[in-house]
């Protein structure tokens, strides 16, 4: 640490590079052993080891839920389960990953409820009948990686709290881990997601300042100020770069107003 | 457990020490002084990644020859194709289509819902699976002038002037003229935008802009718009104009008529190693970037299917390139702990008030610079002031001063704010809120790309593209939130452009291979020894003790 030689080059790159002194542990790949440095994430042992991903592996950085895992400790009875990029190995892990996981999905069409004269729960209830059907047991609560509260979430729709359910579930990234230990054969993700479509849609007050801006480009009135920058020579358009206002960083949306008020 | 060492908690205290004042001062609005323009373009000039000539290659063959772009680039663009063209047969095509899209991000799907809405059959071919990709990752917003202080005009000042002046105007134009209906279209398809109880949108500040115009989704926007462009496209899997999705399907090389208008495409069973003949009377390339090939080695923040291959795919068949030399080094990706190294520190903490801090716990500079002028900043305290923090696998890094976002906004800021993030820390017992983060400057977008018109039309005929893959729209350099921005405005046009370049044509020209063989002959006669094959599709990271035992 206090090494004063000056540093020019840096350690980088996305292959792992085990901390000094790094710490193998064994780490069982669906039952194979590995020897793997500790701290690394399940994904990265998977690949230290040598496997080349196809499925499984997606953003690598705990969005995109392509990395659902199951796993268990070696002597623990408990089952755990978490995400491949975000979950760190540890000295007797046993795991295997489920890339995969059939739901159920029934389409609809998001402008045209009328099966159901714009009744948003009764929506759900054509839907999603299933969902009524949770037994409570809060498995998928303890399942979910995002630490979610899926079991609330569910129950927030079964008493019509939409928005609750939209907001509760707002952090899902459908990994699929809940709907596949779920007794009561709910795919609670994609229940999940319809029900914020229709929240998103139907629920949160429409942005009059959009809707009010949107007519004006409808009418074409930037273009011909659009037209005018692009035509403009290099030195001119950085003077009005450099010269323009800046909304300060604390005022309200929608408050403060620029002297320039031309091409607004 | 893990959380920080004993010697970076040391370090830490030396930025907990000058807090109250910098608290103090942001207050006040007083911040550090950004550079001048002079300064900027010295400190670029000096500092970044993207102006070392070690690492750059000449490319020999292609519209492009004679440019030096990034080594790990060009000898992709020199690559020889994953097939023999002479022994391929394309008699019978396994799927006939009005439009195929390659790539089903944000612009691909975009551009499918777009295709589809304007009366054309649609496949929609990806890699991994449908949504898997950058977008989803784009975390800090989405820029759109709506609010009464902004315009498109505005907004284009802004995309210009943070890309240096170097963005095709006509795509700016187009980019920021069509920002407000496509927020129109997101809303309209339900997306969950964060707003004030009366419907007004929440809007930040982002890096280089002049109004508020950053609209957000919790700290997930990308994944919001994602998840919701996909769960659309679900619903239209049928009828003449329906949208099917293969996955794990890349494509390996697009086809080509006699006169070298494109056909069709051949896609790769990453699973069964099948490969499959698409027919289509216009194809949409919609690959994203090239995190994935670690320029100078750099660690990304890029999804894992981030490997250049539709660019690789288009160059073949003849398209142009522009600013491939240009690279996006996002200022701060995480360097600390370990596992989280490459990830993503979004904007938005900076936006929200965390200032960068040396070693001394001083700032060093001013948090809301363009991107690229930021990292040279970080890249030079680091490496010229001497001033970063060493962290116990060798890397270096500054403080992102995360604490002061409670410290300005009120406590529970950082966790209501910045979710994802929070949890990605604790971990790994690291606190955000009460502990700043390590950072330095890691791959984060690819600048530069095919060259399209304002419809995603490129230089070749029946071959479109959209998002990231193209360049032109933010120059040199792009500012957070217009590359969502981008993705769903050009995949829109795109999608519009080939369903109407569909209809307007009689039928897809009989598929050949002959520009790739073409391009075999080319990379001969230009002497380029032992080609690599490409597309690379996927990376391969496993380590060196592995790969000598691989023997084949
Ligand atoms: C971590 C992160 C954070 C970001 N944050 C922001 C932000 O806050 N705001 C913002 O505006 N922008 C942000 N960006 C940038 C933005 O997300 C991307 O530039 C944009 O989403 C790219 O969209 P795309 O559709 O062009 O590409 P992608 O979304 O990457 O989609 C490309 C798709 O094509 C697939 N593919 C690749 N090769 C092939 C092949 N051979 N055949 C078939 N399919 C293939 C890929 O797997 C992928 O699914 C961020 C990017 C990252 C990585
Ligand atoms: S709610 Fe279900 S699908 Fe969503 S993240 Fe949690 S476990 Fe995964
Ligand atoms: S696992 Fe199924 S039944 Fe149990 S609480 Fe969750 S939704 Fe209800
Ligand atoms: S790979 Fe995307 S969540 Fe793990």
């Amino acid at each position: 640490m206090a090494d004063k030689k000056k540093i020019t080059q840096l350690a980088a790159g996305d292959r792992t590079i085990p901390p000094d002194g790094a710490k193998m542990i064994p780490f069982y790949l669906m039952g194979s052993e590995y020897l793997v440095p500790e701290t690394l994430t399940i994904m990265k042992a998977v690949e230290y080891a040598g496997y080349q991903y196809i499925r499984g592996c997606g953003c690598r950085g705990g969005i995109c839920g392509a990395c659902a895992t199951f796993y268990r400790f070696t002597g623990d009875y408990r089952l755990k389960a978490g995400l491949a990029c975000q979950t760190v190995v540890g000295p007797g892990m046993i795991i295997t990953q489920l890339p995969f996981f059939p739901a159920n999905r029934p389409d609809y069409n998001l402008d045209n409820l009328d099966n159901t004269r714009g009744d948003l729960h009764a929506e759900l209830r054509r839907l999603y009948p299933e969902v009524f059907k949770c037994i409570g047991c809060g498995t998928c609560t303890r399942t979910c990686p995002m630490d979610i509260d899926v079991m609330d979430y569910i129950a927030l729709m079964k008493r019509g709290d939409l928005k609750g359910a939209a907001y509760k579930s707002f952090d899902c990234v459908m990994c699929g881990l809940c709907a596949s230990r779920c007794p009561a054969q709910i795919s609670q993700f994609t229940a999940a997601m319809f029900v914020r479509r229709l929240v998103g849609k139907y629920m949160l007050p429409k942005a009059g300042h959009l809707e009010k801006r949107i007519e004006e480009v409808k009418s074409g009135k930037y273009e011909k100020m659009l037209k005018k920058l692009s035509k403009m020579k290099p030195e001119e358009l950085r003077k009005l770069y450099i010269e323009r206002e800046r909304e300060p960083d604390l005022a309200e949306p929608g408050v403060w107003m620029p002297e320039d008020k031309e091409c607004l | 457990m893990s959380g920080y060492t004993g010697e970076l908690k040391e370090l830490i205290k030396k930025a907990e020490a000058t807090r109250p004042h910098r608290v103090e001062r942001a207050r006040r609005g007083e911040h550090f002084s950004a550079l001048t323009m002079e300064e900027r373009e010295r400190w670029l000039k000096r500092y970044h990644p993207d102006c070392k000539n070690e690492g750059r290659k000449k490319v020999g063959v292609g519209p492009n020859s004679g440019q030096a772009f990034p080594e790990e680039v060009s000898l992709l663009l020199e690559s020889k194709s994953i097939l023999d063209p002479e022994s391929v047969i394309l008699d019978n095509a396994d799927y006939t289509t009005d439009v195929l899209i390659i790539g089903a991000g944000g612009a691909g799907t975009a551009a499918a819902l777009a295709a589809s809405e304007n009366g054309s059959h649609v496949i929609l071919s990806t890699k991994l699976r449908h949504g898997d990709s950058n977008t989803v990752m784009a975390e800090g917003g989405i820029q759109c002038a709506d609010q009464e202080c902004d315009s498109p005009y505005f907004h284009y000042l802004d995309v210009m002037g943070g890309g240096h002046f170097t963005n095709d105007p006509a795509l700016a134009s187009a980019l920021t003229n069509d920002a407000p209906l496509t927020m129109g279209w997101l809303e309209e398809l339900g997306m969950m935008f964060d707003k004030l109880p009366g419907g007004r949108m929440k809007v930040r500040h982002g890096g280089g802009t002049s109004r508020k115009r950053m609209h957000s989704a919790g700290d997930m926007a990308g994944a919001e718009i994602m998840r919701v462009l996909r769960d659309e496209t679900r619903n239209r899997t049928n009828g003449i104009n329906g949208i099917k999705v293969l996955e794990f399907s890349p494509a390996v090389e697009l086809l080509t008529g006699k006169s070298g208008d494109v056909s069709g495409a051949i896609l790769y069973n990453l699973e069964t190693k099948e490969y499959y003949i698409v027919r289509a009377k216009a194809v949409i390339i919609s690959t994203g970037g090239f995190g994935r090939l670690h320029i100078q080695g750099f660690p990304t923040t890029n999804h894992y299917g981030a490997t250049a291959d539709g660019i690789v795919i288009a160059y073949r068949a003849g398209a142009e390139l522009r600013d491939m030399d240009s690279t996006q080094y996002h200022p701060t990706g995480a360097v600390y702990p370990e596992q989280n190294v490459g990830l993503l520190i979004t904007e938005k903490v900076r936006g929200l008030g965390a200032q960068l801090l040396n070693v001394d716990g001083e700032e060093f500079s001013f948090a809301l610079e363009p991107r690229d002028v930021e990292s040279s900043c970080i890249i030079r305290e680091c490496l010229e002031v001497q001033k970063g923090i060493p962290t116990p696998t060798g890397r270096l890094g500054v403080w992102l001063d995360s604490p002061m976002i409670d410290a300005l906004h009120g406590e529970g800021t950082v966790r209501k704010e910045l979710p994802a993030k929070h949890i990605q820390f604790r971990r790994y017992n690291i606190d955000i809120s009460k502990e700043p983060l390590l950072v330095y400057p890691t791959l984060h977008y690819q600048n530069g790309g095919i060259k399209i018109g304002e419809n995603g039309e490129t230089a070749v005929k029946g071959l479109f593209a959209a998002g990231e893959v193209t360049g032109g729209v933010h120059g040199r350099n792009r500012l957070m939130g217009n590359s969502l921005l981008d993705v769903l405005v050009f995949g829109k046009r795109a999608g519009k452009g080939a369903a109407e370049y569909a209809k307007s044509i009689p039928g897809c020209s009989a598929p050949t291979l002959e520009h790739v063989k073409r391009f075999g002959r080319e990379l001969k006669s230009a002497g380029v020894e032992n080609p690599v094959t490409g597309p690379l599709l996927l990376p391969d990271y496993a380590p060196p003790h592995v790969k000598k035992r691989q023997w084949d």
